[in-house]
């Protein structure tokens, strides 16, 4: 049988990570299994867990007034989903929700926050590790925003 | 090495031979593709993927288009047009039968065959998909000769998706893994959100054994090749189609010179690394 500390190392956002780390994330980890269209948290309620997707694909979405939900990414295997539990004050800036059936393990943001504290190494492992997700999406972001397949006359 | 151009069919190149639509079909809201056939008399030819033709609307301008279809249907040649100006929008208004000037086929082309044996990665943004179609096809004529062949497209919302049956259709056999992506989406598109880049990273490739084929807008294909270096992959196993201005398409105006080189007759297809140094330079 799968254990919770293996499937937590076989995802990319544990590679390179000790075993001592290992043992400390997989001791906030437990398994969740999202259903099609379920809504896994929503724009301003605490964040107090993030998910390593193991399979599905879940959507960012932000809703806006007369426009409905807008999907802005979609996050899908092998991805992280979510670093609002790092930064005060700890709550979701948007919307996520499984677009297709979705499993994932949840890391319990306040449990690695509290570790953090006392072990810094896991907590600059920590960092690093959200900061290179945030340094993709921020370059996705902005390639989005330019709107590349306009005809710019 | 770029597989050599092949010799324009026209007797000069500067001289449009007759060509006449044969149908023409909407594949978005603002691109449509269309078959052409040789007028009477009118000597057909040969491309290869990456090529493109001048267009010449009579009366109204000629603009250069790559090719879009397979080579391998006969006599009729295919090209998409995002209708944006007066010549594409010209063009979209053509009616079967409707006579329509060429000349080429022009420029260099993908390196289809030196990539054989490796594992090959296409990846297209937007309408960059047209002139990367042919080398799809080209692949899957001959597919047990490459390794894993992954195709990666983005483009602006899922309105916008070119091709949408054939992308289907590959994305369901298990020859080529099919990866689309667009940039914005409602609630109702289940497939990927986010910009083609975010697409490498879920590719099945060996960076250290594969060739890479990128068109798209410039900030793309650069953000690409970024994500590609990222995994190892070499320079010189990287080529791009350019795009600029051209007008004669052989080398004699100079409107689409960049640099020491002419995008119409050295281009569009570069190896990347033989004009990386060109794309750092902003005035140009």
């Amino acid at each position: 049988m799968e254990t919770l500390e293996r499937i937590v190392a076989d995802h990319s956002f544990a590679r390179g990570l000790n075993a001592r780390h290992l043992e400390l994330l997989a001791g906030c980890a437990s398994n969740v299994r999202f259903a099609a269209n379920q809504v896994a948290f929503r724009e301003g309620e605490e964040a107090n867990e993030f998910y390593l997707i193991r399979e599905g694909k879940m959507a960012v979405e932000l809703h806006a007034p007369e426009r409905g939900s807008i999907n802005i990414l979609t996050v899908g295997e092998g991805e992280v989903l979510g670093w609002s539990w790092l930064i005060p004050p700890y709550r979701w800036s948007f919307d996520a929700r499984a677009i297709e059936p979705t499993r994932a393990v949840a890391l319990n943001g306040k449990c690695l926050r509290e570790k953090s504290e006392r072990d810094s190494e896991l907590g600059y492992q920590l960092h690093k590790r959200i900061a290179q997700i945030m340094e993709e999406r921020l370059q996705a972001t902005r390639l989005q925003l330019l709107n590349l397949y306009e005809i710019h006359a | 090495m770029l597989e050599a151009p092949r010799v324009p069919a026209s007797p000069h190149p500067m001289v449009p031979q007759p060509w006449c639509v044969r149908r023409s079909w909407w594949e978005t809201e603002d691109t449509f593709s269309f078959s052409m056939e040789p007028h009477h008399g009118s000597p057909t030819f040969q491309f290869s993927p990456g090529q493109f033709n001048m267009l010449y609307v009579f009366g109204v301008g000629e603009i250069p288009i790559s090719i879009s279809g397979d080579q391998a249907k006969g006599e009729t040649l295919v090209h998409t047009v995002r209708a944006v100006g007066a010549t594409t929008r010209a063009i979209g208004s053509l009616q079967p039968g409707a006579q329509l000037g060429v000349r080429g086929p022009f420029g260099s082309s993908w390196p289809v065959r030196q990539a054989m044996g490796k594992d090959l990665v296409i990846v297209a943004g937007g309408i960059g998909l047209a002139p990367l179609r042919p080398v799809v096809y080209e692949v899957l004529a001959s597919r047990p000769k490459f390794g894993r062949v992954c195709l990666l497209y983005g483009t602006r919302t899922p309105d916008d998706i070119l091709y949408t049956k054939e992308l289907q259709k590959w994305s369901k056999g298990a020859d080529l893994q099919t990866l689309v992506t667009v940039d914005r989406a409602g609630q109702d598109w289940t497939g990927n959100v986010g910009v083609v880049t975010t697409l490498i990273a879920k590719a099945e490739f060996d960076p250290d054994h594969a060739s890479a084929m990128v068109c798209g807008p410039e900030v793309m294909m650069r953000f690409t090749i970024r994500e590609l270096e990222k995994l190892g992959m070499r320079s010189d196993n990287i080529h791009i189609s350019m795009e600029r201005n051209m007008k004669c398409a052989v080398g004699f105006c100079g409107h689409c010179q960049f640099g020491p080189t002419f995008i119409c007759k050295d281009g569009p297809i570069f190896r990347y690394d033989r004009i990386r140094h060109l794309l750092a330079i902003r005035e140009m």
